[in-house]
């Protein structure tokens, strides 16, 4: 009985303790298989990249050199790496602007009760229908709409808006618009998907209040519209910026950055240095400097999202 | 309950990660896997040997037939066997540059000419040259090879030339007759021809695919004996290059050239001439087919590329190759060089290029579709009475070269700079890739 009572206390210890330890590693066993999945997808391929940077070349060499800091050097003091990151500014903001404008006012028009739900379907249906194209169908498209001798031309031509056939995309005046209006076109349903829903989620009492205070439609808008859709507006343009800035195939589909360097981007400026020149250690610095300013914008995401909740 | 539940959730989650940690490692030993097989079957006395050839050609060919010759070829090589690794051609390349930079090269790769210089410095690219030597072949038969300091890395099985294709009855309709042979008649016709919806000339300057600057502009250097190298370094100062150029932008000034050429692309400038916008273009000899697919009522004909006034020299004729090398890392060279020494093969060269519809790289080789067609056989007797000339194979970064040389060539049609300004920027821009 003695031994009983001394030995029972301290099997049942070791086991609470297993069990303890066991528990304690739960949620490092929950978060593992994530963790190995970004380890894997993520932190190692970064960490290679960022690893090339500081070499003179990599895979063209056999042998490769560490050279530091050169590679930023070199890409930092280049005038077309500035042309580029200019027009990637000039393209993102302008791209995020008008899917944000556009957006919103397509997803006020479905969200308006003065036509019936089957319209408003059909509607919907072709307002997010450039959405559902794949790039490549959206470049072969627009390069053919935008030919000289395209359909666009021949509306402005025969309707006597011009005198001659624009060379939308050849054309150094014109290049950057017309990729930036593509891009428009293809990106804006996504807001306008996304604004939808908030604006279906704003009380119905909100409006009616202000109606009662003697609000005008355009005070509604102003001051209950715009105020509720504002963690959504957010949300969407900080990550229609990351999106947009690292937008890729259609520029490279459409002018492949020219005509000389009118439509340069950063990832087209990126792509040539490591597949038309093979200087993956140039092409991997100036990656790294994209996923930096990649990362300032995350970093507002980030930010915005935590004092969301 | 609870515990028991709690712990057994804890072991699952702990055996799902570590299932998911084998999973992710699990790519490396999966290739290991696949090099053991072949090292085991060759430790277990078998004596056949299984050689890779990544290429673009097969998509392009008619079904089967390429298969048939490697059928043809393991039959004459009993204990050889070939594995088609078969991809469009920007696949084959990426496949290629990775597995030049990874050491797993296929055994035989198709090859184009731009990629040459740079895999040969990468040091993926077994020398021909030793290969040929020490099977005592007879190099003479060989049209054309690709040597880097005076060895070689690429054979061209198939050359397809780029003849310039006029549209018969837009010429006809502005008064000529015949296809131009100079310069002066050629610029002369552009002009003539062009007009409401026509263009004379169609010049493809896309930056993403520069190539329209070694089919459609150094052509006209290459045409009339001119040159844009010497002592294999770039030479874009010289009296042949700086004429094309200013003739271009003659033809250019006088409202010839169709519009879009900035962003044109070889397909967008065979698709002008196909619906008859653009009544001159220098394309490969491939696309006679693919116009008469999509216009059959097009009348067209193909000629030799314009030259100088006056030129009485054989013409440099533009090509394209599909060529061929053998990996530095295979461990079967000698096997390889069989299969490239099979294609290169007097029969099968003839054989290969009747259907691909292209020049052979073996000069005793006749392909037999240049008796059945008219235009094929034009095209047969301009190759003969000239010479094949692209400049660009075997140039380190060739494709980056073009890009560069496009820039300028872009600003100099803008009216942005001068045409010595223009050269000078490209042969400094050239000399840096060297």
């Amino acid at each position: 009985m003695t031994q009983l009572s001394t030995s029972r206390p301290k099997v049942l210890g070791v086991k609470a303790q297993r069990a303890k330890f066991m528990q304690s590693l739960t949620p490092y066993g929950f978060v593992a298989p994530v963790s190995a999945l970004i380890l894997v997808l993520m932190i190692i391929p970064i960490a290679i990249v960022i690893g090339y940077s500081t070499l003179d070349n990599v895979i063209m060499t056999p042998e490769s050199r560490f050279v530091g800091l050169d590679n930023y050097v070199t890409i930092l003091t280049d005038g077309t790496f500035y042309i580029a990151a200019r027009n990637s500014l000039v393209f993102t903001l302008g791209s995020v602007t008008a899917h944000f404008v556009l957006g919103l006012a397509f997803a006020t028009l479905l969200n308006t009760r003065l036509l019936s739900p089957f319209v408003k379907t059909i509607f919907r249906a072709i307002f997010i229908l450039p959405w559902l194209f794949t790039v490549a169908i959206i470049a072969v498209l627009w390069r053919m709409l935008l030919n000289p001798n395209g359909i666009i031309n021949y509306l402005l031509v025969s309707s006597g808006i011009v005198d001659v056939g624009v060379e939308w995309l050849s054309s150094r005046s014109t290049a950057l618009l017309a990729v930036t209006v593509i891009n428009i076109w293809a990106g804006y349903p996504f807001f306008m998907v996304s604004l939808l829903a908030g604006l279906q989620g704003i009380p119905r009492d909100l409006y009616e209040a202000a109606t009662v205070d003697g609000a005008s439609a355009w005070q509604q808008f102003w001051h209950v519209t715009l105020p509720q859709l504002r963690p959504i507006i957010i949300s969407m343009m900080i990550l229609d910026m990351i999106w947009t800035s690292q937008q890729f195939a259609l520029i490279w589909l459409t002018t492949g950055g020219g005509p000389i360097n009118a439509t340069e981007m950063l990832p087209t400026y990126t792509y040539k240095l490591a597949f038309s020149t093979y200087e993956f250690g140039l092409a991997s610095a100036s990656a790294v400097i994209i996923l930096l300013l990649s990362m300032v914008l995350a970093f507002f995401y980030v930010r915005h999202q935590k004092v969301k909740d | 309950m609870k515990k028991h539940a709690l712990r057994a959730k804890g072991r699952l989650a702990l055996l799902s990660s570590v299932a998911v940690m084998f999973a992710a490692a699990g790519c490396a030993p999966a290739a290991e896997t696949d090099a053991s097989t072949d090292a085991d079957a060759g430790s277990a006395g078998v004596e056949e040997v299984v050689l890779e050839f990544a290429q673009w050609w097969e998509p392009e060919l008619p079904e089967g037939s390429l298969r048939a010759l490697m059928d043809e070829f393991e039959a004459a090589n009993p204990g050889i066997k070939v594995e088609l690794l078969s991809g469009p051609y920007s696949t084959t390349k990426e496949q290629v540059v990775a597995g030049a930079a990874t050491g797993t090269m296929s055994d035989v790769v198709g090859l184009d000419g731009a990629w040459v210089s740079d895999f040969v410095k990468q040091g993926s690219l077994a020398n021909i040259s030793t290969l040929m030597e020490s099977s005592s072949y007879d190099q003479a038969q060989l049209a054309s090879q690709i040597q880097i300091d005076g060895s070689t890395y690429m054979i061209p099985v198939l050359n397809f030339i780029y003849p310039l294709y006029t549209n018969d009855d837009l010429l006809a309709s502005a008064g000529i007759d015949a296809a131009p042979t100079n310069r002066t008649e050629f610029r002369a016709a552009a002009e003539a021809v062009t007009g409401e919806g026509v263009s004379g000339w169609a010049l493809p300057l896309s930056l993403e695919a520069p190539n329209g600057i070694q089919n459609d502009v150094m052509s006209w250097v290459w045409a009339s004996g001119g040159s844009m190298l010497k002592d294999g370094q770039p030479d874009l100062t010289n009296p042949e290059v700086r004429s094309a150029i200013e003739y271009i932008k003659g033809i250019w000034d006088d409202g010839s050239i169709a519009p879009g050429s900035f962003t044109m692309k070889e397909q967008d400038k065979l698709e002008e001439f196909t619906n008859g916008r653009a009544a001159m273009i220098v394309s490969s000899l491939s696309h006679i087919n693919l116009i008469r697919e999509s216009n059959p009522d097009l009348n067209f004909s193909i000629s030799a590329m314009p030259s100088i006034d006056g030129y009485s020299g054989k013409r440099g004729i533009p090509y394209a190759s599909w060529g061929i090398g053998v990996a530095e890392n295979s461990d079967h060279k000698e096997e390889a060089w069989k299969l490239v020494s099979f294609l290169m093969s007097e029969s099968t060269n003839a054989k290969l290029s009747s259907i691909a519809n292209a020049f052979p790289g073996n000069t005793t080789a006749v392909p037999d579709f240049i008796e059945g067609d008219e235009l094929f056989g034009k095209a047969f007797e301009i190759y003969q009475s000239g010479f094949p000339a692209n400049e660009f194979v075997g140039l380190p970064v060739a494709e980056q070269l073009m890009r560069l040389f496009d820039e300028q060539l872009q600003l100099f049609l803008e009216g942005d700079i001068t045409l010595d300004e223009m050269l000078n920027a490209s042969q400094e821009a050239w000399v840096a890739e060297f």
